[in-house]
């Protein structure tokens, strides 16, 4: 009996189009179909998006002239660190959790990992330290100090997991150690420090997800607030007239 | 101007000012470089720890008498794991709380383990043709609960007089001999029933890397979960006796270092630093204690743009001229 599916001669099948040969798929208008409504979950999404965030915001080519100092370095130093060490953590996945122990180049990786780690967290918290000292919630960017903290303290999980995930004696020490605290607020029976599977999977995928999320709203928030200006001039936009009232 | 004033208006002024060219995504590109630069450079000069675990043959092997008189507390429920209480057991040796809550009962006991029976008598029950093994396992478990323990005290105290007279740097009693050489150790005592044959078995078992497995947690074939050997090696003294080595121990900050000269987790600085002050220091409930000022301080940390004074003092401390100096200066004051 021949397994090939009764398919009828003609034309090789493809999308439907209306078009003639030639036209190109997209025509750069803001809708297509006559027949899209205002109630299309679609269109609100993405006027909705593209009200937030035009993409002269989203990728600005120009800055105020007050974003000028050595501090804002460390919040792209932070986002840079965080893109080495999930490509230095693919590389380590990509070849499982026993590589590391067995060859220099895994060794090598291993180590790449650790220290962008370290300056991930570094770039952070002197990112975080001057983003108060800017006090950078001002005109109405609570939002962008609460997924930045929020950040902060789902990354030290996310460390944690890959140092009781090591397989080594620092992993031994460090997940017998710190189960007792897990365990006394009853976190411990369902995020077990000594499981080193389930940790391995919070490592590499769970938390790490989290981290990239929070970062990428942060980084929205901080394009569609736009980087905070100094006292003097976030008071006067805030008592510009027009402004005023509104705030 | 009120210091109870919040600080965070509802909505952002649109900035009307003169704006400086940017490239963002070529700074981005330049930041990545530079961080790849930088850990390579950290790794080519200072690698990474890798310090090898501990085994429970090594275990048994350097500390033969450590090795018997924690498997003899395994076999008589009196070890930190016996007496932890959840998530492995009933006990309550290790239950915390914080007035009246004990949320460590909660979700009750998640992680089973008996430690008699997961330690000692289910290992020595893997060990085929020993007769006198056989027997004396079968004497053993034939015997009452108060039998037992008269049997595994009578074992386990001449061991917990040598342990101490070692800690003290004092003449070991007689009646504990240990075989450096051969890694053995022989508990002269009456009283012990079966229990020094079977504890002669499960070192012989333990040197032999036999051990190891039989402990992982896991109906499977495949196994992740190595909660019952990690518990068992860490009631006995090697893991601390190497951690103490390398300045991991809880009043050397332990949690925030790693082995070597390593910087470890140094954001865990502000936690590390509640176990080092009193009451806490000595508390029976310091984790809790310590989870729960860490929790409230988080929340803080989150919520800062609300709070008052809080959010104020970088108005009255003006760091901000320090940061936005070049501003400051292009506009001559």
């Amino acid at each position: 009996m021949s397994a090939v599916p009764n398919v009828p001669p003609g034309p090789p099948p493809g999308p439907p189009s209306g078009r003639p040969p030639g036209t190109p798929s997209w025509s750069g208008a803001p809708s297509h179909s006559p027949g899209a409504s205002s109630k299309s979950w679609t269109v609100k999404l993405r006027e909705r998006g593209v009200a937030a965030l035009p993409p002269d915001k989203l990728l600005p080519d120009g800055q105020p002239t007050y974003v000028a100092s050595w501090i804002y370095v460390f919040g792209v130093a932070s986002i840079a660190s965080l893109i080495v060490i999930v490509g230095s953590g693919c590389i380590l996945a990509l070849k499982g959790p026993a590589w590391w122990h067995e060859t220099g180049v895994g060794h090598f990786f291993n180590s790449i990992h650790l220290w962008s780690v370290e300056l991930f967290f570094f770039a952070m918290v002197v990112h975080l330290w001057g983003k108060y000292w800017m006090a950078a919630w001002r005109g109405g960017r609570a939002r962008v100090w609460i997924t930045g903290a929020i950040t902060f303290l789902v990354a030290i999980p996310c460390a944690l997991t890959g140092y009781v995930s090591q397989q080594n004696f620092d992993a031994q020490w460090i997940s017998t150690q710190a189960k007792d605290a897990m365990n006394s607020v009853g976190v411990g029976a369902f995020f077990n420090l000594t499981n080193f599977g389930q940790m391995y999977s919070y490592h590499i995928l769970l938390l790490p997800i989290a981290v990239v999320a929070l970062v990428s709203l942060h980084v929205l928030l901080v394009r569609r607030h736009g980087v905070v200006p100094p006292f003097e001039l976030q008071d006067k936009l805030a008592d510009a007239p027009g402004e005023k009232g509104r705030a | 101007m009120s210091i109870w004033r919040t600080e965070p208006e509802s909505r952002t002024p649109p900035w009307r000012g003169p704006y400086a060219p940017y490239d963002l995504i070529k700074e981005l590109c330049i930041a990545v470089g530079a961080i790849v630069l930088l850990a390579v450079l950290l790794t080519v000069l200072l690698s990474s720890p890798d310090d090898p675990p501990s085994t429970i043959a090594q275990w048994s092997r350097q500390l033969p008498a450590d090795f018997a008189a924690t498997a003899a507390k395994e076999l008589n429920g009196t070890s930190d794991t016996a007496e932890y209480g959840p998530p492995y057991n009933h006990s309550s040796g290790s239950v915390q709380h914080f007035f009246i809550l004990h949320p460590q009962r909660w979700l009750g006991v998640s992680h089973p383990i008996d430690t008699a029976e997961d330690y000692v008598v289910k290992p020595l029950e893997t060990i085929p043709n020993d007769p006198a093994l056989s027997a004396a396992l079968a004497e053993y478990k034939a015997a009452s609960s108060t039998q037992k323990k008269e049997w595994t005290e009578a074992y386990a105290k001449p061991l917990e007089e040598y342990a101490t007279a070692v800690e003290e740097k004092k003449v070991p009693p007689s009646t504990v001999v240990v075989n450096t050489s051969t890694g053995t150790v022989t508990v002269n005592t009456s009283g012990a029933g079966p229990v020094p044959t079977m504890m002669a078995s499960l070192q012989s078992l333990a040197q032999s890397g036999g051990l190891e497995g039989g402990l992982v947690s896991s109906r499977q074939f495949f196994q992740t979960d190595y909660t019952k050997p990690l518990l068992f090696i860490a009631d006995g003294g090697l893991l601390e006796e190497r951690a103490e080595g390398q300045h991991l121990l809880g009043d050397q900050w332990g949690l925030m270092n790693e082995t070597g000269s390593y910087p470890g987790q140094p954001w865990l600085w502000l936690y590390a630093l509640w176990y080092q002050v009193e009451p806490i220091k000595s508390s029976p409930n310091a984790d809790i204690q310590v989870l729960l000022i860490m929790s409230l301080l988080s929340l803080l940390f989150i919520f800062i743009p609300f709070l008052p004074i809080v959010n104020r003092i970088p108005r009255w401390i003006p760091v901000y001229k320090l940061i936005w100096r070049e501003h400051y200066r292009s506009q001559g004051g």
